[in-house]
């Protein structure tokens, strides 16, 4: 919020400068963001009253006019400005003037005739165009008819101070307004706080003559209902003084009215409503829930269709306005306006804020009812725009008021154990000065010689029991000031869950592998699992389901990490990132129910996705040098039926007959869906599975003593024996003394028959005991031949 | 035969000088000391000396066949620097081509960095505890002391599973998960942090994203201070961001803490001093949110605040990470281009 420092003045003595109060105020909670300068770099503009208008004979569009500035002679000057008519004082800048745009004024020539300045406007004067009155929007300053003239605009529209850029806690509601920011600024710097004084001189008549009935229907919406009426109207322009205000807190001037409920509003934080009275049938108000269907035309003309959780204030008929948010068209205060309503209530904030929400409809009353404020600020808020109305001479102020809810306030009492705030805070605090934060907030206190017993004020609707004290305390005592002090208790080192520890060595071995490690949403569109493929009847689509996702494409909880994976390899590869290997570690989300009510089970995965440089044999490495690392040998089945991988190279992993996870080459439905031209490989695997069957307790195996002998053998065999399992054939021959069997070749081709390949093994022979003989070799090597001859139809190639 | 004896050796030294090769000196080798060699020959001829005369002979042709064989392992010396020399210079390199790297994977930034506060808070002693991203209303909410009508809470800004669940807003709720746990199990005292990926109902543009990453401290005992959570934090931003970085705690406001503060660091541009890119505050955008548990907070997970106390603070990872790293749009962080992860 916009705090004036001129405006806080008025009822707050401030000692220190600007950057200072900023300093200070932050440090007791107002964070003050930005301190904005509203000195204006403008010299030599001057008041001057336009005494004679006529049309310069050479142009249509210019003007000559002849302005008084309290000189000897008026000056001429010629304009093209629409907005003003002999008589009007306004700005004049003279010759040599520099506006803070750098316009700089000379003396020039339009169509032959001398002119010797320049009027000015609020843009030209540097101020934002949202503050700028509409009648002097693209237009010249109008100023009032009692200005001197002569005088330097710095002094009369009093281009002067700073205001600060202050970010009000959700606590602290009687903060957003100059009156509570008044109130902190004395208990920051310890000086003295002044309430407005609120007097109204002369009161007409009794409102019971003009108003029928004040009601509130819906008790839980609406807590108190506070009207007061006011005669004898004329709408006009608000005083210079309080235009000027409103513009430095950030307010457009409208009219006299409507600037005294905005002025109000921002001094003492509670939004008004101004009914034109003769328009209300019934002459009454009543807060209640509109009706199903029933529709409002508000002030900005627009039509809206109300529901029945929205609060309105109608009349005996129909809605006057959606309450806190927006005034209704037909009962607006307008020119014609003699005699108003003039409302002040304390609505349930989280109403407004739905209402407000749902109807796409903010303002700064709406703002301010989203909070929780205080029933008591009704009246006096509302008088005080009495007296303001008054004072400005905007109309009269009928004796008396009509108001229904809540009125009496009685202060609840807290207690505070000074013990403890020094103890909580970690710094001993004298009982004097405690006494002195809490009284210096207004927050009426007194010390028994036990505890201090605190009156709370009706503006401190947060304070409910001794932490908020302590905090007041703490925070007047200064954060900044508590000493730093470390904890005390036993030191030892922090531990983390085994299965963060797998995490963690599995991303390690990843990353060692050359992988590069992807952080993807958690929740997918749920087309996702059409675009892998994922069949109907499948596990894999019964995912949670958030009410109130960003858009569909955000919707379902994902259940795989697969489809993200493909949208990364997508975008890079539609990047012309030509090569890959990428993987990520993810939660899936499984329901136990539909529609889900229960917490639903959270599993770790890990996804991999490879294309490029890369194939098959790639990823089934990686993935078994990485489950090796982990002390995990595993076994693998041909997957043919999943239809998010190609049938023919794809295989389910498992370790002790456990089904760990899947890896292979996507389908080429998958590749169409996700219009992929190099071929992708995935993997998906459980990572509690891995948990389980991690066997890192690694033990030193002695080193071999005695040589080792290695036989090749190549045999030929049908196209479709899996060299897996001829291998694991060959190691099964003699499992003491076959220490490893490795393919080196395999060809296909001249020489061979079709449907026959020539598969080639290199077989270690050791005896861990002694030095092997040649004879014992040949004879398991030849052992070796038969079994491969027997089981696979192998025959040997010379 | 004296004679002959030494001018073999003369010869022999003459002709082993001027070989520059093995070769060269293997036959000159062979043609003095080998089986039919000159020295053999001369010593057949010993048969004819006397007596007297042979062991004298003996030892000068001993003598001779030393010296040259010397001469033959120093030749052979010199012969073999000569070579590994012009192998040597045979043999440079463009040092400036191309290496072979093997290829090195890379770790996504944000999990750098959130490994990276985790191990300073280990080093603390802080145990690092996981908790699900979809969580109770009650863990996220009720228990954490959030106001029943919090705009937090509202379908605009909290992703809703049902009526009691949501997509955790914030990490705080394993606070609430880890104590009532250790009052369940009697494990009381508490210091832990927390990690994880967190969800709040924000467009993407530069700075938002709906899903972004907190980290959660929390720690509960008797006797536990606003003056050491100042102490905690104090240490664990020098940690983070070396020795010359100072921390300015501002009071603000959290449902689950009191009192609660905002913490700033100082403006990493200008260390304090006062910049444009801090309006001359020197102080950057708050770090973190902290403050003691909110009284309410400990008796809704059963502990007893006349009896313990506890402090919490909580932080965003994705910023810190853009900080730490430079990078101008949460974007990148969830688009995974290679080239970008490459960098880090």
């Amino acid at each position: 919020m916009l705090v004036p420092i001129k405006w806080i003045k008025k009822y707050v003595d401030i000692n220190v400068d600007d950057k200072t109060l900023a300093d200070k105020l932050t440090l007791t909670g107002s964070h003050v963001d930005a301190v904005i300068d509203y000195n204006k770099d403008v010299t030599n503009v001057v008041t001057g009253k336009i005494l004679e208008i006529k049309q310069h004979p050479n142009a249509d569009k210019l003007v000559i006019t002849q302005i008084d500035i309290n000189e000897n002679e008026p000056i001429q000057i010629i304009t093209g400005a629409r907005n003003i008519k002999e008589g009007d004082i306004v700005p004049v800048s003279l010759e040599g003037a520099v506006l803070p745009n750098g316009l700089k004024i000379k003396k020039s020539n339009f169509r032959g005739l001398p002119s010797y300045g320049m009027m000015v406007s609020y843009e030209e004067l540097g101020f934002d165009d949202k503050v700028i009155p509409k009648e002097a929007r693209d237009g010249i300053i109008i100023l009032p008819q009692d200005t001197p003239l002569g005088r330097d605009i710095k002094e009369v529209l009093e281009l002067t101070g700073s205001a600060l850029e202050v970010e009000v806690t959700f606590n602290r509601p009687d903060c957003l307004n100059i009156v509570g920011m008044a109130r902190e600024t004395a208990a920051t710097l310890g000086t003295e706080f002044k309430f407005p004084q609120i007097e109204i001189k002369n009161e007409e008549g009794n409102i019971k003559d003009y108003l029928n009935a004040v009601e509130i229907e819906d008790e839980d919406l609406c807590s108190r209902f506070y009207v007061r009426v006011i005669k004898d109207i004329k709408i006009g322009p608000s005083p210079l003084w309080m235009q000027r205000t409103l513009m430095d807190a950030g307010m457009r001037p409208i009219n006299n009215v409507v600037d005294v409920t905005n002025y109000v509003m921002l001094e003492l934080g509670q939004p008004l409503h101004a009914y034109d009275l003769d328009k209300l049938e019934g002459k009454k108000l009543i807060a209640r829930r509109a009706k199903k269907d029933e529709k409002i035309t508000t002030i900005d003309q627009n039509e809206r269709s109300l529901d029945e959780n929205m609060l309105v204030i109608a009349d005996a008929v129909k809605p006057a306005c959606i309450a806190g948010v927006m005034g209704g068209y037909y009962s607006e205060i307008s020119e014609d306006t003699k005699i108003m309503a003039l409302e002040t209530a304390n609505f349930n904030p989280k109403s407004v804020r739905e209402t407000s929400k749902k109807l796409g409809l903010r303002s700064e009353a709406s703002a301010r009812n989203e909070k929780a404020m205080s029933y008591v600020m009704c009246e006096i808020a509302s008088n005080r725009a009495c007296q303001l109305i008054e004072m400005i001479g905007a109309g009269t102020v009928v004796g008396g008021y009509i108001q229904a809810g809540k009125s009496e306030y009685e202060a609840p009492v807290v207690t505070l154990r000074p013990h403890r705030a020094s103890s909580l805070l970690g710094a001993e605090i004298p009982v004097a000065e405690m006494l002195n934060s809490l009284n210096t907030l207004e927050i009426e206190s007194v010390y028994d010689g036990e505890k201090i017993r605190s009156k709370i004020p009706y503006f401190r609707t947060d304070i409910e029991q001794e932490a908020d004290l302590i905090e007041e305390v703490g925070r007047l005592y200064g954060f900044e000031n508590i000493e730093s002090k470390p904890l005390r208790g036993s030191t030892r080192v922090g531990r983390k869950s085994e299965m963060r520890m797998l995490e963690d060595e599995i991303k390690s071995i990843l990353w060692a592998m050359g992988l590069y490690e992807i952080t993807t949403y958690s929740f997918i569109s749920p087309k996702a699992y059409d675009s892998i493929c994922t069949p109907k009847d499948s596990p894999l689509r019964n995912y949670v389901k958030i009410l109130n996702p960003l858009g569909e494409d955000f919707s379902s909880m994902r259940t795989t990490l697969i489809p993200n994976m493909l949208e990364v390899i997508q975008r890079n590869s539609n990047r012309g990132v030509g090569s890959a290997k990428l993987y990520e570690v993810g939660s899936i989300f499984t329901p136990k129910d539909q529609p889900v009510k229960e917490e639903p089970i959270e599993k770790l995965k890990l996804t991999i996705g490879m294309y490029g440089n890369y194939d098959y044999f790639d990823l089934k490495g990686i993935i078994e040098s990485m489950l090796l690392r982990l002390g995990i040998e595993v076994s693998l089945e041909a997957l043919t039926d999943n239809p998010t991988f190609h049938p023919g190279r794809t295989a389910a992993l498992y370790a002790d007959n456990v089904m760990l996870g899947v890896f292979g080459e996507a389908s080429p439905e998958v590749m169409d869906n996700y219009d992929l031209d190099h071929r992708v490989y995935l993997a998906e695997i459980d990572v509690a599975g891995i948990l389980n069957c991690k066997n890192t307790d690694w033990k030193y195996e002695a080193l071999p003593k005695y040589p080792s002998i290695v036989r090749d053998i190549a045999v030929k065999v049908k196209d479709e024996v899996p060299v897996g399992h001829m291998a694991e054939a060959i190691q099964k021959v003699n499992p003491y003394l076959i220490e490893s069997v490795t393919l080196f070749d395999v060809y296909k081709g001249e020489h061979i028959e079709e449907g026959y390949k020539s598969t080639a093994f290199s077989v270690t022979y050791r005896n861990k005991e002694r030095t092997l003989k040649e004879k014992e070799v040949e004879k398991i090597h030849q052992k070796v031949l038969e079994v491969l001859e027997k089981k696979f139809g192998a025959s040997l190639r010379e | 035969m004296k004679e002959q004896l030494l001018k073999l050796k003369s010869e022999a030294l003459n002709r082993l000088k001027e070989c520059n090769d093995n070769d060269s000196i293997e036959k000159a080798r062979i043609h003095y000391l080998g089986k039919k060699g000159e020295l053999t020959s001369i010593l057949r001829s010993m048969g004819s000396l006397s007596a007297e005369e042979r062991p004298k002979m003996g030892k000068i042709a001993n003598e001779v066949r030393a010296v040259i064989e010397a001469e033959i392992q120093s030749m052979k010396e010199v012969v073999r620097k000569k070579e590994t020399a012009e192998r040597v210079k045979s043999e440079t390199l463009d040092i400036t081509m191309p290496g072979r790297s093997p290829e090195v994977g890379r770790r996504h930034p944000l999990m750098i960095v959130k490994e990276e506060l985790e191990s300073v808070f280990m080093r603390m002693g802080y145990d690092v505890i996981s908790g699900p991203e979809i969580e109770t209303v009650q863990n996220n909410f009720d228990d954490l002391n959030a106001p029943y009508d919090h705009p937090s809470r509202d379908w605009s800004d909290t992703f809703y599973i049902s009526d009691e669940l949501v997509l955790r807003t914030h990490t705080s709720p394993v606070e609430i998960r880890v104590m009532k746990e250790a009052v369940k199990e009697g494990k009381l005292p508490i210091r832990m942090v927390s990690t994880g990926r967190t969800f709040r109902f924000d467009d993407v543009d530069d700075t938002h994203s709906p899903m972004f990453h907190q980290m959660e401290c929390l720690v509960v005992d008797k006797g536990v201070t606003m003056a050491n959570l100042k102490d905690s934090i104090d240490q664990f931003v020098k940690e983070l961001f070396g020795n010359s970085m100072k921390t300015r705690f501002r009071p603000h406001n959290f449902p689950f803490t009191e009192p609660s503060a905002e913490v700033d660091v100082s403006c990493p541009i200008c260390m304090g001093k006062g910049c444009p890119s801090c309006n001359g505050t020197g102080w950057s955008m708050e770090l973190l949110g902290c403050g003691m548990t909110h009284p309410n907070v400990l008796r809704n997970c059963g502990i007893d605040p006349e009896i313990y106390s506890g402090y919490a603070f909580g932080m965003g990872i994705d910023r810190v990470a853009m900080v730490k790293y430079g990078i101008p749009n949460i974007r990148l962080l969830f688009e995974n281009d290679v080239r970008f992860l490459k960098q880090f």
